[in-house]
């Protein structure tokens, strides 16, 4: 059995880049769908909520359609930076961005519904707009959910295969992800390097599952 | 003179009413306004604060327009100088009583002063939930008067607290406000605390639904 840790490197680049991006979108995103009351938004949010329950194969594809040098994002890429998105790193990212995507956007709008919003108003009588009013009152008052958000999405996009593949392929040090080399071993019936890599995702899985269980336990007896 | 003169429309669970209701007081006053739940008390305050928006009419004070619906002006609740204590205090879970009250100020000097007039120097680390319901209250009303506002709104701020308190804080209350010279508007249902607070009273009357309300205006 030789054990190749590169996979785990793209895995981990790869949750980081995933999980940053989507905090960053998400946040605003979640207020919106959390605060308004216009009623055209709930299509929107729908959209937002269909890489939970469409198979990674089929937004794997249309994904790919999307990517290649054909595509209009491909294409656009190609010719404004001269970067080929499909079977690049950059393309996984994208991936699993919308892949992932419902798990920071649940928990954040979860997060910020919760928010009294007496403690808002509260905060613009005292002066404040609303951009600090974000940063100094809501951000604290959701930090479970925010670190909910946060482990979701890391350890989804850590276990992301379908779209992965579809849209990566399995390029050693690029694209090859910890969940490919899992595949790939068993393919090639060598069960003893799977488990090197399955062992892994599980205790690295249950580790975030614990922490965030706990997190939650102390947040609820405050 | 703060005056105001509002019309909005309210959704109660019988029915849609309209609020209308119209006043003007000294200056270093403090108004009261009473009347039963439901009747629009706390919608009233929340307007005056900006943060509702009436159908039409003015509040004006300190010969400053926060809104006027003939002139198209509407303040957002951040540009009105106010101090809002709300029924259920509003104080931020995340911060101790010094940051509460600290947040209003942004000044370490004036936090410290309302700390003693709010006599809350002691519990100054304490957090929101570490509070009983006298110490939250006294926490609310001096990160109402951080900014020093021009008017501070007061809704059912003793209806929470239990007999002995109520007069105590009610008391202490009338302190305050004297000591701070803040012309305020104080909300409730109780005709005691009112009578024994304020220097002006306003009544609102029980409004069926879909009757519309006169303009009570006070007696300055």
């Amino acid at each position: 059995m030789n054990f190749d840790p590169v996979p785990f490197r793209v895995s981990i680049e790869l949750g980081l880049w995933v999980t940053a991006i989507l905090f960053v979108l998400c946040l605003p995103a979640a207020w919106i769908f959390a605060r308004s009351t216009r009623p055209w938004l709930v299509w929107i949010e729908s959209l937002g909520s269909m890489p939970l329950v469409l198979s990674p194969t089929v937004l794997g594809f249309y994904l790919l359609l999307l990517l290649s040098p054909k595509g209009p994002l491909g294409a656009f890429f190609l010719s404004v930076f001269g970067i080929r998105l499909a079977f690049s790193f950059p393309a996984i990212v994208i991936g699993s961005c919308v892949s992932s995507l419902p798990f920071m956007l649940g928990a954040l709008k979860t997060g910020i519904v919760a928010i009294p919003s007496h403690i808002l108003d509260a905060s613009a009588t005292l002066g404040k707009g609303r951009l600090e009013t974000v940063f100094r009152v809501a951000i604290p008052n959701m930090r479970p959910a925010i670190f909910s958000g946060l482990v979701n999405t890391f350890a989804h996009t850590l276990g992301e295969f379908g779209v992965v593949l579809m849209i990566g392929g399995s390029i050693p040090g690029v694209t090859k992800v910890v969940s490919i080399a899992v595949y790939e071993r068993v393919e090639s019936l060598d069960f003893a390097g799977a488990q090197a890599y399955a062992i892994v995702l599980v205790g690295a899985s249950y580790a975030g599952v614990l922490a965030l269980n706990i997190a939650q336990r102390r947040a609820g007896r405050r | 003179m703060p005056s105001f003169s509002i019309r909005k429309r309210l959704v109660a669970s019988d029915g849609i009413f309209e609020l209308e209701v119209a006043a003007s007081f000294p200056e270093g006053g403090f108004l009261g306004i009473r009347g039963p739940s439901g009747s629009g008390k706390t919608t009233l305050l929340r307007t005056i604060a900006g943060l509702c928006r009436p159908e039409c009419g003015h509040i004006r004070v300190d010969g400053e327009t926060w809104y006027d619906s003939e002139r198209g002006i509407f303040l957002q609740p951040q540009r009105r100088s106010v101090g809002f204590v709300f029924q259920d205090y509003a104080l931020f879970p995340h911060l101790t009583v010094f940051g509460n009250i600290q947040y209003a100020t942004g000044d370490r000097g004036r936090t410290e002063e309302l700390l003693e007039l709010t006599r809350l120097t002691d519990h100054a680390r304490y957090f929101p939930r570490e509070l009983s319901g006298g110490q939250k209250q006294r926490t609310a009303l001096a990160r109402a008067l951080g900014r020093r506002p021009r008017l501070l709104l007061l809704d059912e701020p003793l209806s929470a607290l239990d007999e002995g308190l109520r007069q105590a804080l009610g008391e202490e209350l009338r302190r305050i406000r004297r000591e701070q010279g803040v012309t305020a508007i104080l909300v409730s249902h109780s005709k005691t605390e009112i009578e024994s607070l304020c220097t002006d009273i306003l009544e609102l009357p029980t409004c069926p639904s879909g009757e519309l309300r006169l303009a009570a205006p006070a007696f300055a």
